[in-house]
């Protein structure tokens, strides 16, 4: 494993996520012809809810402050078995796609706990529907995962992803294909963006990660979202390196090239929550089947 | 020498109640003495292990004076010891926590009974374990399945009580049937009662004896058709004997299954398919009736039958393995099975013990009349929550470990099987990833519900904490749970030896399989993360400026009844899975009027195994045999004489007498 590029990974998952954030925002503003906040408007955003004070209700214990910090720890280390830029990811073991599963399980766990800890029916609600569709999404995750596995015989997502990904293109273009779109699908669902959630309101019965924060104030509320971030960016990270093959160049080229991507997922992200709609509850988990069953398909595809 | 100290755990666990017995009916000192005899027992047992593990390949004792005429043998082999030290070891911790929780002078009709039956239920488990002769095996069996129905029903005034046990009873007695059914065969096959390996069995004979094996041994682990007396049982008995239950008694059954596939040759390819079919069902209907449920230790109980079913998932991948030759998938499948045996006896033991708190502290179950209790019961609901997690099967504890030798075995499965069988595997993992997310849902629930938000009821918001001796059996069970969690390499001698005694031929080392070192790096680095950002909290004294009311959205009354309920935030899912549950809701009509009267809604989750199918088939059964009752008079000697004519007609029969 080599230092540098370690550490140039951790302060990419640390300082890059809002970024991402700030270019959903963007584009979703040009789309509508807007001209929208400054690229950097999360970081502003960050930096003023880390100044400010705190304010609790009676009703919370330590659970509701461990939410926060749990989400962005469990962010973190699954950033860790991710290859970004690199080609073998910091941490990498047979198996480490389970763990990236289940760390985001473990933040999940924390933050609908958190929620639960307010007391509010608005939480509940939001804690409810965040454990009902992240159940349906992990089969999802898992199948999409194994198309790759069958095709590359590895266990680890360094091995999955991390280097001559452009073989599985010119091997099985369709069920990478599928997989691909159920990532998405998965990725969308996860982190709580149009048209399973509306990120940008704030006080509406159909919220799912918003409404589990509102009772956060402050640095929990960004950490928060700053954890948030990060998973967003982190899941990104790992569709982008299916979807995009780096370059066989030098490290900093590489490192470059999946910087844009991500954000290039960014804009994407941005003009499906621009042109859809978002579902109705009742649809949410067909579609999160649909996701699985896409997956499913491209494992019949791969049958020996 | 380890043989001789794991017969003295046995001996020391049956016996702990006896001191009771003479002891004066409401003294403290026969709950003490029986939980130091436990703990003793528990000591011999790690020091049987300790011996054994990890040179010795099997040690055994002949106790010619327990039949006559038979050889009967006690033994300890890798796989004997790691289900010796769960059984007395939770037997032990539950003990302790039966101190104070169910103590003499509080229980003063019950507590000597019970107390005998506890003790005998780890005594005829340990001789199930040890024993290597099937007349010891089945004694054994039948002391822990009638200790345990006395120990259910301890509380027999309550009618509930009485209806549980006696299903328990009807279900232990058929599982027993089909085990003598099955050492019938296995006498018929190697013409003698001793469990010795059986390497030239033909493949009818083999399947069969597995067949009636499984069919005894499942209905005692419980796995879903068969699981009818679980939920019932687990929770109507004292809570410590439900930890008991859910920790070791179906163990056992896991235990029966596991031997018995190491005796026969290897098994069927379809065998293994079954298996690993009814642990992937089990699971997944386990899990989704669990999320239906509205009192602790009945949702506890369904998310035993969703363990189990993992633990079959994993032997069936074992026995895969061993019929399709891949060394490695069956090791990975057999030690992830083994490794969630222990694990599911630490972390539904602290659950347990965890809810028996609760309801003793707040004097109820029903979770949508609790709430609050972190406040009130900050260290059960620290150890409640410790368990919470486990049980998910998320990092940083022991479940992960478990279920991640599980997934690896499955994937490796897939990976070296095409066609039909990699697709299977294929929706193992699939089907372990929806369980895995269904068991969070179901686990915040129910944490959220008791511990977190308002108290709903007078009765919750006045609880205060358990008494000590109750924390620190649960306190213990939580640092086993870390302790696997962060070093699973712990665990791998024994799981090694264990694996071993199923399969010699298991060469493979367990450690080369399974990431060991890289899953306690990970476990460090996010327990470590986590001290640092608690430490940041509290050297920042994250005092809020304010402490107010939780933001209701303007609402200018809010009371805890309002707080989302356990059925509501369940409601999405069961909806989804209404299909298989067939839920009951009783929804009033509101009517038209401005101002409609009083209103209840009512949801019920009814068993359908037990409820819609068990129990009228059992009603029609009895009503249709009727005229069948002239035998059943009260008067015991035509009893007598019942008894008589069906030994002669049996020992003419054993003759030839009868053609």
């Amino acid at each position: 494993m080599n230092w540098l590029e370690a550490l140039v990974h951790l302060a990419v998952v640390l300082l890059v996520p809002p970024l991402l954030l700030g270019v959903i925002q963007r584009t979703k503003a040009r789309v509508a012809g807007r001209r929208g906040a400054p690229l950097l408007q999360p970081y502003y955003d960050l930096v003023k809810l880390l100044r400010k004070d705190v304010v609790l209700s009676r009703t919370t214990t330590w659970v509701f402050v461990a939410g926060p910090a749990v989400a962005v720890a469990t962010a973190v280390l699954a950033s860790l078995l991710v290859p970004f830029g690199e080609r073998v990811a910091p941490l990498s073991f047979a198996g480490d796609i389970v763990l990236f599963a289940y760390l985001f399980g473990l933040g999940r766990f924390f933050t609908i706990a958190a929620a639960l800890d307010t007391g509010s029916s608005f939480e509940g609600m939001g804690g409810a529907r965040e454990a009902t569709f992240s159940a349906l999404a992990e089969p999802a995750l898992f199948l999409a995962l194994l198309v790759l596995v069958s095709l590359r015989g590895s266990l680890s997502l360094s091995g999955l992803v991390g280097e001559d990904t452009h073989i599985l293109w010119v091997t099985a273009v369709a069920p990478v294909a599928l997989a691909c779109l159920s990532l998405f699908v998965v990725l969308l669902a996860e982190n709580s963006r149009i048209p399973f959630d509306d990120p940008a309101t704030h006080l509406e019965l159909t919220m799912i990660h918003e409404v589990m924060v509102l009772d956060h104030s402050g640095p929990l509320l960004g950490a928060a979202l700053w954890g948030a971030a990060q998973k967003l960016f982190v899941q990104s990270a790992l569709l982008v390196r299916i979807l995009v093959p780096l370059p066989d160049g030098p490290a900093p080229l590489r490192w470059v090239c999946f910087l844009a991507a991500v954000l290039a997922l960014g804009v994407v992200i941005g003009i499906v929550e621009s042109t859809m709609a978002r579902l109705r509850l009742r649809q949410v988990p067909m579609l999160l089947v649909a996701a699985s069953l896409l997956s499913a398909f491209g494992i019949v595809l791969l049958v020996r | 020498m380890s043989a001789a100290l794991a017969l003295v755990a046995v001996v020391l666990a049956a016996v702990s109640g006896l001191p009771g017995l003479v002891l004066p009916r409401d003294h403290v000192a026969a709950d003490r003495s029986a939980a130091l005899l436990l703990a003793l027992a528990a000591l011999c047992a790690v020091a049987a292990t300790v011996s054994l593990v990890p040179s010795v390949p099997e040690q055994t004792l002949a106790l010619p004076w327990l039949v006559l005429g038979e050889r009967v043998e006690v033994g300890l082999d890798g796989l004997s010891a790691f289900f010796l030290l769960p059984t007395l070891g939770i037997s032990s911790v539950a003990s302790l926590y039966a101190v104070a929780y169910w103590p003499a002078h509080a229980h003063p009709r019950s507590a000597r009974r019970l107390r005998l039956a506890f003790g005998l239920i780890a005594g005829g488990a340990g001789l199930v374990v040890i024993s290597r002769h099937a007349l010891a095996f089945l004694a054994g069996w039948e002391v822990m399945a009638l200790a345990a129905f006395f120990s259910i029903t301890a509380e027999d005034e309550r009618e509930g009580v009485r209806r549980a046990g006696f299903i328990y009873l009807a279900c232990t007695r058929a599982s027993t049937l089909a085990l003598i059914g099955a050492f019938a065969l296995l006498h018929a096959a190697s013409n003698g009662f001793a469990l010795k390996a059986l390497p030239g069995l033909d493949p009818f004979a083999c399947r069969a004896l597995f067949g009636l094996a499984l069919v005894g041994f499942v209905l005692k682990a419980g796995a879903m058709p068969l699981h009818l007396w679980l939920p019932g049982a687990h929770a109507m008995a004292p809570t410590h004997v439900s930890a008991v239950l859910s920790g070791m008694l179906l163990k056992i059954g896991i235990y029966g299954i596991v031997r018995f596939a190491s005796l026969l040759p290897p098994l069927a390819v379809s065998d293994g398919v079954f298996v690993l079919v009814l642990g992937m069902a089990s699971a997944v209907l386990g899990v989704a009736f669990a999320l239906g449920q509205h009192e602790l230790k009945r949702l506890l109980a369904y998310h035993s039958i969703e363990n189990i079913g993992i633990i079959l998932m994993g032997v069936g991948v074992a026995l895969l393995g061993r019929s399709l030759g891949h060394p490695e998938v069956e090791l990975l499948g057999l030690a992830g099975a083994l490794l969630h045996v222990w694990n599911h006896a630490l972390f539904k033991a602290l659950l347990f013990l965890g809810a028996g708190s609760v309801v003793r502290q707040s004097g109820s179950g029903e979770l949508d009349r609790l709430g609050g209790l972190a406040r009130r019961l900050p260290r059960t609901a620290l150890c409640f929550g410790i368990g919470a997690v486990a049980i998910c099967g998320l990092p940083p504890l022991n479940g992960f470990v478990s279920e991640l030798l599980v997934y690896l075995g499955l994937l490796r499965a897939a990976l070296l099987s095409g066609g039909a069988l990699g697709l299977l595997a294929v929706s193992g993992v699939a089907a372990l990833a929806l369980v895995g997310g269904l068991a969070a849902a179901c686990f915040v629930k129910a944490f959220g519900v008791v511990f977190l938000g308002e108290p709903r009821t007078a009765a919750a918001a006045a609880a205060h904490e358990a008494p000590q001796g109750m924390l620190v059996a649960m306190a213990a069970l939580a640092l086993a749970c870390v302790a696997i969690g962060v070093a699973p390499q712990l665990a791998v001698p024994c799981l090694e030896a264990a694996a071993r005694s199923f399969d010699p031929a298991l060469g493979a080392r367990l450690g080369d399989l399974a990431p060991f070192g890289s899953i306690s790096l990970a476990a460090l680095a996010l327990l470590a993360s986590l001290a640092g950002m608690a430490a940041w909290v509290l050297r920042r004294r994250l005092r809020p400026t304010l402490r107010v009311a939780t933001w209701d959205c303007g609402y200018a009354a809010p009371s805890p009844r309002m707080q989302y309920t356990s059925s509501s935030f369940a409601a999405g899912l069961v909806g989804l899975f209404h299909w298989a549950l067939w839920p009951q809701l009783d929804a009033p009509r509101l009517g038209r009027r401005p101002f409609p009267g009083t209103a209840r809604l009512h949801t019920e989750l009814p068993d359908p195994v037990l409820d819609r199918l068990t129990l009228p088939a059992a009603r029609w059964l009895a009503h249709a045999s009727t005229w069948f009752r002239w035998v059943q008079r009260g008067r015991v000697h035509s009893y007598v004489l019942y008894i008589l004519v069906a030994i002669v007609l049996g020992f003419l029969a054993a003759r030839g007498d009868l053609g």
